[in-house]
């Protein structure tokens, strides 16, 4: 029978966390691309419980500190949506290839 | 074991600072809104006052969660100083756009973000000390909701700030993984006893990458020039001198405290991007025909020059990067304040309306004629002992990188000094004279008398850094 392990879960997170760097590399869409940060940020949360399970099952180390990333990517989230409202005002638009007022 | 709340005290006060500007913002009339930027000058130079009796205070709370030494108060008193400067040069700015509550109370909050990141002493405290500066950044960055190029840059900024974030947590949490400790002195203990791994090598590239994101070292500077064009003014330079000094300083704290065991496999890669980012920091700034790219690009390349210090990852690499980032604190603000000032009055942000500068406001020239020469490295100004610092701590075993450092800051005088041509050669489109508020000149005369006093007398910040470069491994 096939017991699930730390590699299980190591390998899961990073796959997570390659598909979400994918998606915001690739996506035209601010939301999207809101949403694969969002998946980079739990594929993290995963490795941190993961690794409290199996490396510290003592300490809640690993617990803590993804409560607290869940906290923070909240925050972030809320900000990224008020600034995409913003900028649909002003544009009409969330596709980031039409945001080019500023170039170098 | 009880915890000696008391010090925390600085951070309690700030935080009570940002809640009561805010408070009164909402309470006090619009006619009354004006005084805001007094009391937040007040009470950041309170707090700063507060923070000067922590000097020679070593310790930590919540079993070193949270350290408090003379590395870190070092640190705070920068970001403190820098933010009073800020709001002294912005005063006028904000009172001309409106929503001050907002402004003060979430550029308290962002210092405060950046007092905690200098006094991390573990994993969680760093990221929320990172987060709480970044989301301030990034409402501050798009506080002209009505205007197009600032939200735009705003959503460039959270968009990469929360990537890079993402990429740093995962470092983070590799390297939790790899060690069972997210205690920074303590993952540096285990780290040198066992054998290196891999994933140990991926996550301190991430953490790299993270960091070298918030310091816009190449190639993770692409959102820097948008960024700072698009923000307002007095943002940028915050954003410049706040944020890149805050994140220079838990770079440190992570790198020398927690990593020295691998040393040899990161000092390379660190070299490696700090020359990378003073080339093409210098190199793509010389094109640039508005100031707030061309001190984007300059700031870029600073922050390839504050990375050299890193490399040797002994004391005297700390003590350069502290002593050059105290100083490029003083530069950079200069600089933005003019720039902050001169676009209040014409609105424009083209160095070819800088033209005649010197004849409309003597004062504006000078203090942006010094801030660049300090960046460029001209004696007798401070900015050449600062790279004097930096530079002798490599000289030995990384040569080529003094060499790069070398011929990039002779590249670097001629776009700096094209400014001052444009400032004092050409003759003025419109002459009327430029009167300098006098917030904004208190700011300016600072700014210039700190870069003259100490390139010409570098002795007592030196041994004050010395200080704290020295308490950084007492932890």
């Amino acid at each position: 029978m096939l017991t699930i392990s730390l590699t299980h879960y190591v390998v899961l997170s990073a796959i997570l966390f390659s598909i979400g760097l994918f998606g915001v590399l690739s996506k035209k869409n601010a939301i999207s691309v809101l949403i694969c940060i969002e998946l980079m940020l739990n594929a993290v949360n995963i490795n941190l419980i993961a690794f409290s399970k199996y490396i510290t099952p003592n300490e809640f180390i690993g617990q803590i500190f993804a409560i607290f990333v869940i906290t923070v990517a909240a925050a972030e989230v809320g900000v990224g949506l008020a600034i995409i409202i913003a900028i649909y005002r002003n544009k009409l638009s969330v596709n980031l290839d039409e945001f080019d007022w500023l170039k170098w | 074991m009880p915890f000696d709340t008391s010090l925390l005290s600085i951070e309690m006060l700030t935080a009570a600072l940002g809640l009561a500007v805010l408070i009164l913002g909402i309470i006090s009339p619009a006619s009354a809104k004006k005084g805001l930027g007094w009391i937040t000058v007040i009470g950041l130079l309170g707090v700063s006052g507060a923070a000067i009796g922590f000097w020679g205070t070593q310790g930590s709370v919540y079993s070193g969660m949270y350290l408090v030494d003379n590395y870190a108060t070092f640190w705070k008193l920068t970001f403190l100083v820098a933010a009073v400067l800020v709001v002294l040069g912005s005063m006028r700015y904000v009172d001309n756009l409106g929503g001050q509550t907002e402004y003060y109370s979430t550029l308290i909050f962002a210092t405060l973000g950046m007092m905690v990141m200098a006094s991390a002493g573990d994993f969680i405290t760093l990221f929320m000390g990172l987060e709480l500066m970044t989301i301030s950044f990034i409402i501050l960055v798009c506080f002209r909701k009505n205007e197009s190029k600032s939200v735009e840059a705003g959503i460039k900024y959270i968009l990469l700030a929360s990537m890079s974030s993402a990429v740093l947590l995962y470092g983070l949490s590799l390297i939790y993984g790899l060690t069972g400790s997210i205690n920074i002195y303590e993952v540096g203990r285990i780290v040198a006893m066992n054998p290196v791994s891999p994933a140990l090598i991926l996550g301190v590239v991430m953490l790299l990458a993270g960091f070298g994101f918030k310091i816009s070292a190449v190639p993770f500077h692409m959102w820097s020039p948008d960024v700072y064009e698009g923000a307002p003014t007095p943002v940028t330079a915050f954003l410049a001198v706040g944020s890149k000094a805050a994140s220079l300083a838990i770079l440190l704290r992570v790198f020398v405290a927690a990593l020295p065991g691998i040393w040899e496999h990161w000092a390379m890669v660190v070299a490696i991007l700090a020359g990378v980012t003073i080339i093409v920091g210098n190199l793509v700034a010389i094109p640039q025909d508005n100031i707030k790219r061309l001190l984007a690009y300059s700031s870029i390349a600073q922050a390839g020059y504050i990375l050299v210090g890193l490399v040797t990852a002994t004391e005297a690499g700390i003590k350069g990067v502290m002593f050059y980032a105290f100083l490029y604190v003083f530069a950079t603000l200069g600089a933005f304040t003019v720039a902050t000032y001169f676009y209040n009055i014409t609105g424009s942000d083209k160095i070819k309306d800088y033209a005649g500068l010197s004849q409309r406001s003597p004062l504006m020239a000078v203090v942006m004629l010094v801030a660049m020469l300090s960046m460029a490295g001209i004696p007798p100004l401070a900015g050449f002992v600062g790279k004097f610092y930096l530079f002798t701590t490599i000289v030995d075993n990384y040569l080529w990188l003094a060499f790069i450092g070398l011929i990039m800051s002779m590249v670097s005088v001629y776009y700096y000094l094209r400014v001052a041509l444009v400032m004092y050669r050409d003759e003025p489109a419109d002459s009327t004279p430029i009167k300098v508020s006098s917030p904004v000149a208190i700011t300016l005369v600072v700014t210039m008398l700190v870069t003259l006093i100490i390139g010409v007398y570098p002795g007592p910040l030196s041994e004050v850094v010395n200080a704290a470069a020295h308490s950084f491994f007492l932890q």
